[in-house]
């Protein structure tokens, strides 16, 4: 087996297993303290109990919510950056949290949760999101050619007209409305709904898969679009099909999260860093890399000033960032290559 | 090999060539030659399907190209581009890019196979010393070198080129227009290029198609393309022909006003 290979299983291992610490440790801190040891007994006979609860009706669907959304944001970010070529591209800017945004500031308004239920504050994200994604698409196509670099400005000039959009409803809306929006655009990874937990996971893990299929794809197209063709790459049907497979899972993980920001932008640039820019390895260790920041920052959100809890997104910034910063300095002499 | 037929292309509306026909036959060394915006690059272009043809047709392997899965397109034909974007990768990296194409639809890592092809076309371009070196760290000429590696990774039957010796020093012009020869006579690949350098497309190619403002103006050997009246006719510029005393092909020589002036010509 040749060196490559070996170094990649090692990468793989290594953020697995950074993973499932990160997980244990959200697991056992909190307000109530719980050792490792006590998780262990409490599995295995502590149904019922205060503990229990917390562990696996509190603790752990969040923990599960930060993997899926963080996995979710990450690829999408791999997938973005590689198709575009730009690493300033990232999951938000192409306007689909925007939508989404507007879609919840929309039906926190006009009061439709009361009548439709809870269900109808991620769906309502989720339709806002997906116009948004027809949207850019259909302006960006050009006798049948997505246009990649429109595809971008488009998606950033509706970002704006959706903010707009929304600090106008947000100028006119009552009190009480106001703290539901903004507790949403900031994003948390409180979710009561099993369900869209399971449909976060399934979302995301699905995407991995998918997207790992154009994996060699993906690297074609880091030589440019015409070099990408040139290797036998049909760039039109694959350009397509990533930048929708990037918007769906964007659109699913701002309709159940809310906008958890940075994570789709810092976390793919922190991978390749280390692992390379071969997506085959990427697309896997950026994953599981963003699984495990975004369980470790809401962990933080959550016991910094417990009980009191603050926004996760917070926390994604000010840490993602300065860990960027501080790794940029440290690996200019790699990056100078670029 | 390759048949292009009536074929018209462009960007948007506007048509930059029109009318072409030429066809290239098995282990030929084809040059493409014409001034600066003469569509030179606009026919590889079209070739390569880059470019949507506004009329005509291009047929591979009596294959039309337009029919052809983007694969097994690229397993035929390689191209050798005029800029590069890749920087980033190390030169094995890139090289191995060119496998791509010869991925079976469940395989992701390179086989035994892939490797052994990679390193067989690193050898015979002299990229293997590099392998480890970073694409932005190599000089032009081995940067065009690794570019070819890449192509013939690809096992295609027909390279196309696109000025492969653009910015080179005479020796890695030659080290380059060398390489390309031997390959077509050991391993019968048929090669079209895009040259600006009409000496060394008259001291390599077996034949030259002179394009001037999007049609065929000559297609040829070199002796009845190098003409001075025919390049005079295209260039707009007064040259004077005569014969390498070794290969006894044209070549060419350039006048400049002072000169013409001072002989009292035009």
């Amino acid at each position: 087996m040749n060196k490559k290979i070996i170094r990649w299983i090692i990468w793989i291992a290594a953020l697995t297993g950074i993973l499932l610490c990160v997980g244990g440790i959200s697991l056992s801190v909190g307000v109530s303290r719980i050792s490792p040891k006590e998780i262990i007994t409490l599995i295995f006979n502590g149904k019922g109990s205060i503990e229990y609860t917390i562990l696996f009706d509190i603790r752990l669907p969040r923990i599960i919510l930060g993997f899926a959304i963080g996995g979710a944001l990450s690829l999408a970010g791999v997938i973005l950056q590689g198709m575009f070529r730009n690493p300033l591209v990232e999951p938000y800017t192409l306007g689909i949290s925007g939508g989404a945004a507007l879609g919840v500031c929309l039906n926190i308004v006009l009061r439709l949760n009361q009548i439709l239920g809870i269900y109808s504050l991620p769906l309502s994200g989720f339709l806002g999101a997906g116009l948004v994604i027809i949207m850019v698409y259909s302006l960006s196509m050009k006798r049948g050619i997505l246009k990649i670099q429109g595809l971008l400005l488009t998606g950033v000039m509706i970002s704006f007209v959706t903010s707009s959009l929304i600090m106008l409803i947000m100028a006119i809306s009552r009190v009480e409305d106001l703290h539901g929006i903004v507790f949403w655009i900031m994003g948390s990874l409180e979710e009561p709904s099993w369900l869209l937990i399971k449909a976060a996971v399934l979302v995301s893990v699905s995407g991995l898969i998918i997207s790992y299929k154009f994996s060699l794809d993906l690297n074609a197209f880091s030589l440019g679009e015409e070099e990408a063709m040139h290797l036998g790459v049909n760039t039109e049907r694959t350009k397509r099909f990533l930048f929708v497979l990037a918007s769906f899972l964007t659109g699913c993980s701002v309709a159940i999260t809310g906008i958890i920001g940075f994570v789709g932008l810092v976390v793919p640039h922190f991978v390749r860093m280390f692992v390379g820019g071969d997506h085959r390895i990427l697309l896997i260790s950026s994953f599981l890399c963003g699984a495990s920041f975004l369980i470790f920052c809401d962990t933080l959100a959550r016991t910094v000033i417990s009980p009191m809890e603050l926004p996760v997104g917070v926390i994604t910034g000010i840490l993602g960032g300065s860990l960027f910063v501080y790794a940029l300095t440290k690996r200019q002499i790699v990056l100078e290559g670029k | 090999m390759l048949e292009v037929k009536n074929l018209s292309c462009g960007y948007g509306k506007e048509c930059v060539l029109q009318d072409i026909n030429f066809k290239l036959n098995d282990g030929d060394f084809v040059g493409v030659i014409g001034p600066n915006g003469s569509g030179k690059t606009t026919l590889l272009r079209g070739i390569t399907r880059i470019l949507k043809l506004n009329k005509g047709s291009v047929m591979l392997q009596k294959k039309d190209i337009a029919q052809m899965e983007f694969k097994d397109f690229a397993r035929v034909i390689a191209v050798v581009p005029q800029s590069f974007n890749g920087n980033n990768l190390s030169v094995e990296e890139f090289i191995l890019l060119g496998r791509i194409p010869h991925f079976s639809d469940m395989q992701f890592l390179e086989s035994k196979k892939d490797l052994e092809i990679a390193h067989k076309c690193m050898k015979l371009t002299d990229t293997l010393r590099l392998k480890d070196k970073l694409m932005a760290n190599i000089s032009g000429g081995e940067r065009q070198l690794a570019l070819i590696a890449r192509a013939l990774t690809q096992e295609p039957k027909l390279l196309l080129l696109d000025e492969p010796t653009a910015h080179l020093d005479i020796t890695h012009q030659v080290e380059i227009m060398d390489l390309l020869k031997k390959l077509n006579r050991e391993f019968n690949l048929t090669v079209l290029m895009v040259l600006h350098d009409l000496n060394l497309a008259s001291e390599y190619c077996h034949r030259l198609v002179l394009i001037n403002e999007g049609r065929i103006y000559k297609e040829g050997p070199p002796k009845e393309i190098l003409d001075y009246k025919v390049i005079e006719d295209v260039y707009k510029t007064v040259v004077i022909v005569q014969e390498n005393p070794f290969s006894s092909k044209p070549y060419m020589l350039l006048v400049s006003e002072e000169e013409r002036l001072k002989r009292g010509d035009k």
